[in-house]
């Protein structure tokens, strides 16, 4: 019998998923590391697995079929002329998905997913963490005081 | 048809609402061995994005 290979649909219609599939992916490629629902985590890792495999074959016929997937000259040029070689001879598992702590607001199970060859090293100052915007929201002083020694530390560096 | 005999007050309808969620149990949490703050298990920090030994929220600056 004829199976049909599980994937989620994420609330879209088949052409919203593809895009947003698409753009996700490309994101992904170019920031390589990218905040998302975990849904959306698990479904961009399947496509962006595949594009990554399939750029390492470096043909032009590869670069053009990416293209057409991506519709995004920079993503594509990151990922021929940069995220190849860095990749090395990595045997797949190029992305690695970690838990984040449930979005303010809706309770959405949030996530990171990153290249994992440029995650390894710590990264430098991090960038307001999720739960900055939560406290924004409710305004509370001790957030706000939080943020501006945050700002001062990173002027000071 | 069927209509309530009387006004509901504020206390009973407060204290029927009160139950509402009275069981829920309390988010199992760890303690984060970074900063030491409460966190989710099996998640990054939610207070200072750290999992397993490295920040990873934020942005990755290409060298
Ligand atoms: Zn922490």
């Amino acid at each position: 019998m004829r199976k049909v290979k599980p994937a989620r649909k994420l609330g879209r219609t088949a052409a919203h998923r593809k895009a947003t599939l698409s753009n996700l992916s490309t994101q992904l490629l170019i920031y390589k590391r990218i905040e998302t629902t975990e849904a959306k985590a698990k479904e961009t890792r399947r496509v962006v697995e595949k594009i990554i495999t399939k750029a390492r074959k470096g043909t032009h016929h590869a670069q053009r079929e990416i293209f057409s997937a991506l519709r995004d000259k920079d993503a594509v040029r990151e990922l021929f002329e940069e995220i190849v070689g860095k990749i090395g001879s990595r045997p797949g598992g190029y992305t690695r998905i970690i838990k984040l702590v449930p979005r303010f607001g809706d309770a959405a199970k949030m996530a990171v997913i990153e290249l994992v060859d440029y995650a390894e090293a710590p990264s430098a100052a991090p960038v307001a963490a999720k739960q900055d915007r939560s406290k924004r929201v409710k305004g509370s002083k001790k957030a706000e005081a939080e943020s501006q020694e945050k700002e001062g530390g990173e002027a000071a560096e | 048809m069927a209509n309530p005999k009387a006004k509901m007050s504020k206390s009973r309808r407060d204290k029927r609402r009160a139950q509402y969620n009275a069981r829920t149990k309390a988010a199992v949490t760890v303690l984060c061995p970074n900063c030491g703050e409460p966190t989710l298990p099996h998640r990054a920090c939610r207070h200072c994005g750290h999992y397993k030994g490295r920040q990873v929220t934020g942005k990755i600056v290409v060298a």
